[in-house]
């Protein structure tokens, strides 16, 4: 597999950064940033990250399952992650993420049909006191209210 | 950048440069004490600094509220074996938003705590682990990490003190369970995020199975205040027993909801009044929750003289924890509370223990069904004792941060239990489902 040189050298960094023989640690941080390039992770990228760490690709997969951030599917290019937990559920979280349910037509994990938005609702984000909040990728969206959202979501369906 | 306002009544310690023009940048750091500490403790012995973190009285700040120079003290300095610092960064407790604000606004700030401690056990290794949301966070850590070395803060020989420090971040990929200290070294170590038995604690085998100080962000930001300006001021800050000041996140019903930086032991009346500018919408207090979904809820009758540090709050059998405070008014369902809580902890439960596992899973179904009105008498009692089934009967603490909420609500809000009986839609609300099981 060819990746960016970008991707390349942190793939590179990953591998020398942890003691000698412990080069499995760079598992996670290599899925995931491999994961933001390609889209999601594929059997041939499983693969490629297995043979460059030296471990089998039944131990990639056992690892890869256990994190929510890891996907095995392509989600939309725009991921838009609605935090319902406590803090924000106090704020209304929950109806803003009825609302873009319904905005959107797609449920939890739900993809567009042009492959535009993907929607996920997800646990406490780390944005519990300017809540509700909201991700897209990996950008904060703080105090949104269902306004707010319908122009996000708008923009996002024409973004490039 | 901040998100809110500061408050008058914060006690700025970790959160000084905050506000700054361009507070997370190495100049801006060193033009303000920066690094001052550091170069105070290479000339210290160890056993020098790791006295005066014991005379700070400081705590860990995760949520534990261990002792932090006790802690550094059980690493064996002289093992042959090298040393690591991790930094847990993973912050992921619902309430919770501290952390987060640190590392963006003056990363450097931890940086130096970590060499502090790399110095007090002879470490020359450290990972900052970074939950994998905050991606902007690793950013801003790699680019204080770059110009640290580029300035001979990190690396060889760092100022001419001859100890050497390579630091780097290592991002996670969304598990609560890995901000539990042995579940974060093992995904640290490229595996499933699932605890260790303990002990061995993590002083004497823990990151690559060697002797590792393990702390939260905001432990390892204290420390470069502590050995600058000594141990005794920083505990003179907050009360016996536990020094200095708690990073506090006021999110749910209050005026103003933001992070602040408070004394230990400030009242939390005047917490929620005054910083937090009171109940929003002139409503009255129904429930409070000091630090974390994980933490039992105290009633406004509870918090009567109460203060936000460690032995007030296990008064009132509650925990300081992470500094995450939920306030929540008259008009929360308390039962809608207690199952959206539960559905996280049945949702982050990793499954290795099975009262956890299961007992999160049924907890949040009897929970949904009830919340939905269709309930019976006998669940409310049910759910109690489920809870309590899975307190102390599971490896780590997520099983008991699951069953203490639960069981605070059960038994102080039992009304509301009721009051969703026989097939009544929720008070609160047209029983809408909430949870789709």
């Amino acid at each position: 597999m060819t990746f960016s040189p970008e991707l390349e050298a942190r793939f590179e960094k990953f591998l020398t950064s942890y003691p000698p023989g412990r080069q499995r640690s760079a598992l996670i941080p290599m899925l995931l940033y491999a994961q933001d390039e390609l889209g999601y992770i594929s059997d041939e990228l499983i693969e490629e990250i297995a043979k460059r760490i030296g471990i089998t690709t039944l131990t990639v997969n056992e690892v890869l399952s256990y994190y929510s951030m890891l996907h095995k599917k392509p989600l939309g290019k725009y991921h838009v992650q609605v935090c319902t937990n406590i803090s924000c559920l106090l704020m209304d979280g929950d109806k803003l993420w009825d609302h873009a349910c319904k905005k959107l037509g797609i449920g939890h994990k739900g993809v567009t049909e042009d492959g535009q938005i993907s929607l996920e609702e997800v646990e406490c984000m780390g944005a519990c006191s300017w809540a509700p909040a909201i991700q897209v990728n990996y950008d904060f969206h703080h105090k949104v209210t269902p306004e707010k959202l319908d122009q996000l979501l708008d923009t996002l369906r024409k973004k490039q | 950048m901040l998100y809110n306002e500061p408050s008058p009544l914060e006690t700025k310690v970790l959160t000084r440069r905050f506000g700054l023009p361009n507070s997370a940048t190495l100049k801006t750091y060193l033009d303000t004490e920066g690094y001052q500490g550091f170069l105070k403790a290479a000339k210290m012995t160890p056993e020098q600094i790791i006295d005066e973190v014991k005379v700070s009285n400081l705590r860990g700040r995760g949520g534990a509220g261990f002792p932090t120079g006790m802690k550094w003290s059980f690493v064996p300095r002289t093992s042959p074996k090298p040393k690591y610092i991790v930094v847990n960064g993973d912050e992921s407790e619902p309430g919770t938003c501290k952390d987060r604000v640190l590392i963006e606004n003056d990363p450097h700030q931890l940086i130096e705590g970590v060499l502090i401690a790399a110095l007090s056990v002879d470490a020359h290794k450290g990972y900052v682990y970074i939950r994998g949301e905050y991606r902007y966070l690793i950013d801003i850590m790699d680019v204080a990490i770059a110009d640290a070395y580029a300035a001979g803060w990190l690396g060889k020989n760092i100022q001419g003190t001859g100890f050497d420090f390579d630091l780097y971040t290592h991002t996670g990929a969304g598990a609560y369970e890995c901000g539990e200290e042995s579940a974060l070294l093992e995904s640290l170590e490229g595996k499933r995020g699932v605890p260790r038995i303990r002990p061995p604690f993590p002083a004497v085998s823990g990151a690559f199975q060697s002797p590792t100080i393990l702390n939260n962000v905001e432990t390892f930001c204290a420390v470069p205040s502590i050995i600058r300006d000594g141990g005794a001021a920083f505990a003179a800050l907050g009360i016996p027993k536990a020094g200095g000041t708690k990073m506090t996140c006021l999110t749910g019903h209050v005026n103003k909801p933001g992070v602040y930086e408070l004394r230990l032991g400030f009242p939390v009346k005047q917490m929620i009044e005054e910083v937090g500018g009171g109940i929003r919408n002139g409503k009255k207090l129904k429930a409070f929750v000091p630090g974390g979904s994980s933490c039992p809820v105290l009633t406004a009758a509870e918090l009567e003289g109460a203060t936000m540090d460690y032995d007030s709050m296990a008064q009132r059998k509650t925990m300081l924890g992470s500094g995450g405070v939920i306030i929540m008014d008259e008009d929360t369902c308390m039962v809608k509370a207690a199952l959206r809580i539960m559905k996280f902890y049945a949702h982050e439960s990793c499954g290795w223990c099975i009262p956890c596992r299961e007992g999160t899973t049924w907890l949040r179904k009897i929970l949904d069904r009830f919340h939905a009105g269709q309930g019976v008498r006998s669940d409310i009692t049910l759910i109690g004792d489920l809870a309590k089934n899975m307190l102390g009967r599971t490896f780590c603490p997520l099983g008991d941060a699951a069953a203490m909420p639960t069981i605070s609500i059960v038994e102080k809000f039992r009304q509301e239990f009721e009051d969703h009986l026989d097939g009544k839609p929720c008070p609160y609300e047209h029983a809408e489902h909430m949870v789709t099981v």
